[in-house]
């Protein structure tokens, strides 16, 4: 590939990772979602010696969140007519 | 108490070593007992530490063979830091030169990865630059241009599937990794960090940028290597993904 060849396919790569960003970044933006974890599986990848990870201890606890798809907390599935938030919740707390 | 703390310490790590001398209870009888106790919860909570940061490992281990190689490691490894978020760093060399380990070759990668994770998720925060900058440059500018990427940004080369075999243990219904070589970056856009696949030719091109070469010169070093190379999707991941922050 000669120099110019080259600098219009990096310039193109460019050009066509910015349109793609547009419709993307839309798609896979999160939002914290409470009340929809497992018990045991809320999110997070801090590791040892963290409180952060699985502590969580009954299932869809109110104030434990997970990371969705932005705009499908409230459209999760969950038993007994129970619904995410994007705020913490006052049910399923761990007694 | 009339035992020194190297005397305390030597022993602590190794269950054959006697228990020191001049341990006492608060009515001044022996206490021996009580060493052990300690010592055996120092063995224990430093093999939780590792099933924790390293869960795909311990997944495909089995726990009872990953319990006994923490045994192994944590003496041969003790933490160098009161912090145990960063406890594990030579686990992954650890896992790979192991003689008992070399029919799980891929093991090493593995470690790699999940350590990797993790250190993404400690890094430090930055935003992410407008990538509405990249497209103002003209081409000659944006083959000189050099990106900086975030600080949660981490990337590995394997000649494992070692992507594909984190998603077949972490996600249900993950398709099963097939035999080839994988690179991945790490990317961190908002809370938590994700690895992503890279295209063929995308690990030589992040490694380019990491030693400071410019786009030019880091999309000239990934054709060499991938002849077939395609910069579009690895850039869109990075954009998408929040992982350049500066642009010189």
């Amino acid at each position: 590939m000669s120099n110019t060849m080259k600098t219009l396919a990096v310039a193109g790569a460019v050009a066509a990772a910015l349109v793609g960003q547009t419709t993307t970044a839309s798609a896979q933006a999160k939002e914290k979602c409470y009340g929809v974890s497992l018990a045991g599986q809320n999110d997070c990848a801090a590791g040892p010696g963290t409180t952060c990870a699985g502590t969580s201890t009954v299932d869809y606890q109110g104030n434990a969140w997970t990371l969705v798809d932005a705009g499908t907390c409230a459209e999760i599935d969950l038993p007994d007519g129970r619904i995410g938030s994007l705020e913490a919740l006052d049910r399923d707390l761990p007694s | 108490m009339t035992v020194s703390q190297s005397a305390f310490r030597s022993a602590l790590l190794d269950g054959a070593e006697p228990v020191p001398d001049g341990l006492i209870d608060g009515l001044k009888r022996p206490a021996g007992r009580r060493y052990n106790v300690y010592r055996n919860n120092v063995a224990v909570s430093l093999t939780e530490a590792l099933r924790e940061g390293f869960p795909v490992v311990t997944k495909l281990l089995g726990q009872q063979n990953m319990d006994g190689l923490a045994g192994l490691f944590l003496r041969a490894h003790p933490p160098q830091s009161p912090l145990m978020m960063f406890y594990g760093a030579s686990f992954p060399a650890f896992v790979a030169q192991m003689p008992q380990l070399q029919h799980l070759g891929y093991l090493g990668d593995v470690a790699r990865l999940e350590l990797a994770l993790r250190s993404s998720y400690h890094a430090a925060d930055t935003a992410p630059i407008d990538p509405a900058t990249l497209g103002s440059l003209t081409p000659k500018a944006l083959m000189a241009a050099r990106l900086t990427l975030a600080p949660a940004v981490r990337h590995l080369r394997s000649i494992w599937p070692v992507h594909s075999l984190w998603r077949f243990n972490t996600e249900p219904g993950a398709p099963k990794p097939k035999p080839q070589a994988e690179d991945v970056v790490i990317l961190r856009p908002e809370f938590d960090p994700m690895p992503h696949l890279l295209p063929a030719g995308g690990g030589a091109f992040i490694d380019a940028l990491r030693t400071g070469a410019t786009l030019g010169a880091a999309h000239d070093a990934a054709l060499a290597e991938t002849p077939q190379f395609d910069l579009t999707p690895v850039l869109a991941l990075l954009i998408d993904g929040g992982a350049i922050c500066a642009l010189n």
